[in-house]
């Protein structure tokens, strides 16, 4: 059999992977660099029997994506930097409803306008803390095109099984890089749908828990159960509560059903680990160039390694405290002034972290990297 | 009569109200659901959206799919509902602030894509649930808590703003005229695109209070007094107009439901294959 394969850019790979995984509705105002990916779905979307719609705005975009989830379809939308931050609102309505869904953000230089046209991981913290009050997140970040199909399926995938949110953070780099992917048969992609309700109409209660999950099922909207759903604190029944104890709990298993499930949703890659003195922690196009720098220095007899995180929320705690078990420096390189550093230095006891950063819209180099290496030995 | 209304379409275990004694909400909520029963509507085929502010809780009380979003944002979300799924009959409960503020960005562009939405204004003329803040369509030199010296902003026409950005059926009536409130709702309805009812509410205690307009009762005999038909007032000057409130239908049009279109396109491609 012939092999399904593409040249195309991580954009188009995204509108790829989320078709496969059974998107059938993208809500969405356009912003570089994030704009193939509103553009494919628009094309691609009407021959699958799904809708694509430019709302007027980011908030009506986010907004009509949680409409339409809630109306039974797998819902997407994407943005990058300025229009995330519009996205914040209602992507706490989703946290807090539960509505399943897949957000990607390809992050451009910030703060505000800044860099529209330029790579930047600037948005690692406005992914976990942009929208207000506590709450779970689950955002995946690829390095390549085709990872970023595998991811975006998995972000799907995600959101359907934990009923939430779940953000894909691209960076200018990987959405526009084109390269050689092979898409998977259909057959061969692992599709989750949302759990849905057993058919008793008078008893369902769309925030009560049924199983050991933590998730409750979920119906759509025109099945006949006809229940409530609303960003206040709520109980079981869906209604408002202002209740402390059952605020308390529904934040609590908010929490729990994305951490109890760190093992499923804890994807990494692991270089050259074994015998590394020195390890590099690097995530989307930047891991390309710390995987170089690794071999770069590999061959000059250097101990280094790279670990690499796609599941980048929540963090990986125990993958980071295994590092600093193993190693006594720890680089984080990323194009940011540290934030996924300061994640790092939390959970390292004994290692130390050094931070290298790039904010000038430019990409980390594989040189850069070296230099900083040797910098540390 | 209302008794079974209210066992038939409302959620009897979230009742009574949070509405302050007085107010005219409660008027608005039972005209909607008359409308429907008078529609013979299938209650799983409704859904009620709603944004947040006073007039917003309403969707909770009602026994229909019911979704209670954030502020201004009702009508983006009921787009996105209806367009997944048109078979629904998405109906927007809406106040002034929700709808024509932080929202209005959402309803002229709801009202320019002649979406198959019914929305219903409940306009109190003020913010009540923040607690008397001047809206858009507070009358020019009212009073509101964050207006003290009277409201220097100039009010919004909802009907004449949402016709203008392209809604095919648009309508105004009162708490007051109740009955051509149901009727309006019920056109709202069985108009293909997007519809706006604009209901004039009281707030007595806020608006009222704050601009010495009496009590509830006081209150409803100006909408009695000042409610004058669209038909004769076509024959008023500006000044007869001056303390008026235009009800009755404006506009009521047919012209292609974004939906449709869409479906249109996907049937085209499907077609083709």
């Amino acid at each position: 059999m012939s092999k399904n394969v593409k040249l195309m850019q991580g954009n188009e790979a995204c509108v790829e992977g989320a078709l496969a995984a059974g998107m059938r509705f993208y809500a969405g105002y356009p912003i570089t660099p994030s704009t193939e990916v509103a553009e494919l779905s628009s094309l691609k979307l009407p021959q699958v029997g799904g809708k694509f719609i430019q709302m007027e705005d980011e908030i009506g975009g986010m907004a009509a994506t949680i409409g339409a989830s809630l109306a039974g379809l797998k819902s997407m939308t994407a943005t990058s930097g300025p229009g995330f931050s519009l996205k914040q609102e209602n992507l706490g309505y989703a946290c807090m409803a539960e509505v399943p869904c897949v957000i990607v953000n390809v992050q451009r230089g910030g703060p505000s306008t800044g860099l529209p046209t330029s790579p930047s991981q600037g948005d690692v913290m406005q992914a976990k803390w942009g929208t207000h009050g506590d709450h779970p997140m689950i955002a995946l970040t690829p390095s390549s095109v085709k990872e970023t199909f595998d991811l975006t399926v998995k972000a799907f995938n995600f959101a359907e099984k934990f009923r939430t949110p779940v953000i894909l953070l691209l960076d200018e780099v990987v959405a526009h890089m084109r390269e050689r992917t092979e898409i998977p048969d259909q057959s061969e992609i692992e599709v989750i749908d949302r759990k849905k309700p057993q058919k008793d109409l008078d008893t369902y209660n769309p925030y009560k828990v049924v199983d050991d999950t933590l998730v409750p099922p979920m119906a759509a909207y025109g099945e006949g159960y006809r229940f409530h759903v609303t960003g206040l604190s709520h109980d079981v029944t869906g209604f408002p509560s202002n209740d402390g104890v059952i605020a308390k709990n529904l934040l609590n298993r908010l929490m729990d059903k994305v951490n109890d499930n760190m093992d499923e949703l804890s994807i990494y890659e692991n270089y050259k680990m074994e015998d590394a003195e020195i390890a590099i922690v690097a995530y989307g196009s930047t891991a390309r160039s710390a995987k170089s720098a690794v071999d770069a220095a590999r061959e000059e007899g250097i101990k280094v390694g790279l670990f690499r995180p796609m599941t980048i929320w929540p963090f990986l705690a125990n993958q980071v405290k295994e590092l600093d078990n193993k190693v006594n420096n720890i680089i984080v390189a990323e194009m940011n002034l540290g934030q996924y550093s300061l994640e790092v230095e939390r959970v390292c006891k004994s290692a130390n972290v050094i931070h290298y950063g790039k904010i000038n819209g430019e990409l980390i180099t594989p040189n850069e990297i070296l230099s900083k290496i040797k910098e540390v030995l | 009569m209302s008794s079974e209304l209210i066992n038939k379409y409302f959620r009897m275990n979230k009742l009574p109200h949070i509405w302050c004694p007085g107010c005219g909400h409660g008027i608005l909520m039972h005209s909607i659901v008359k409308a429907i029963d008078n529609l013979g509507l299938n209650k799983d085929d409704v859904c009620i959206v709603s944004g947040i502010g006073c007039s917003s809780r309403a969707p909770g009380y009602m026994d229909f799919n019911t979704l209670h979003t954030t502020h201004g944002r009702a009508l983006a979300f009921a787009t996105g509902i209806k367009l997944a799924n048109p078979k629904l009959e998405v109906i927007v409960i809406s106040g002034d602030g929700d709808s024509s503020a932080i929202g209005g960005n959402h309803l002229i562009h709801a009202a320019r894509r002649n979406i198959g939405i019914t929305t219903v204004i409940f306009n109190n003329s003020i913010y009540g649930m923040t607690g008397g803040q001047y809206s858009p369509t507070t009358p020019t030199g009212d009073k509101g808590t964050t207006a003290p010296y009277g409201n220097i902003d100039n009010n919004f026409d909802l009907c004449r703003l949402a016709e203008a950005a392209g809604a095919t059926y648009t309508a105004r009536s009162t708490a007051y005229h109740a009955n051509m409130l149901i009727k309006q709702v019920e056109n709202g309805i069985k108009n293909k695109g997007f519809s706006l009812i604009e209901a004039i509410s009281v707030c007595p205690t806020y608006y009222g209070r704050k601009n010495k307009k009496g009590d509830s009762v006081k209150m409803m005999e100006y909408l009695r007094d000042a409610g004058i038909n669209v038909n004769k007032a076509k024959n008023m000057s500006s000044e007869e107009l001056a303390d008026k409130i235009v009800i009755g239908e404006f506009n009521n049009i047919s012209k292609p439901e974004y939906t449709d279109q869409y479906q249109n396109i996907i049937n085209r491609l499907q077609g083709e294959r």
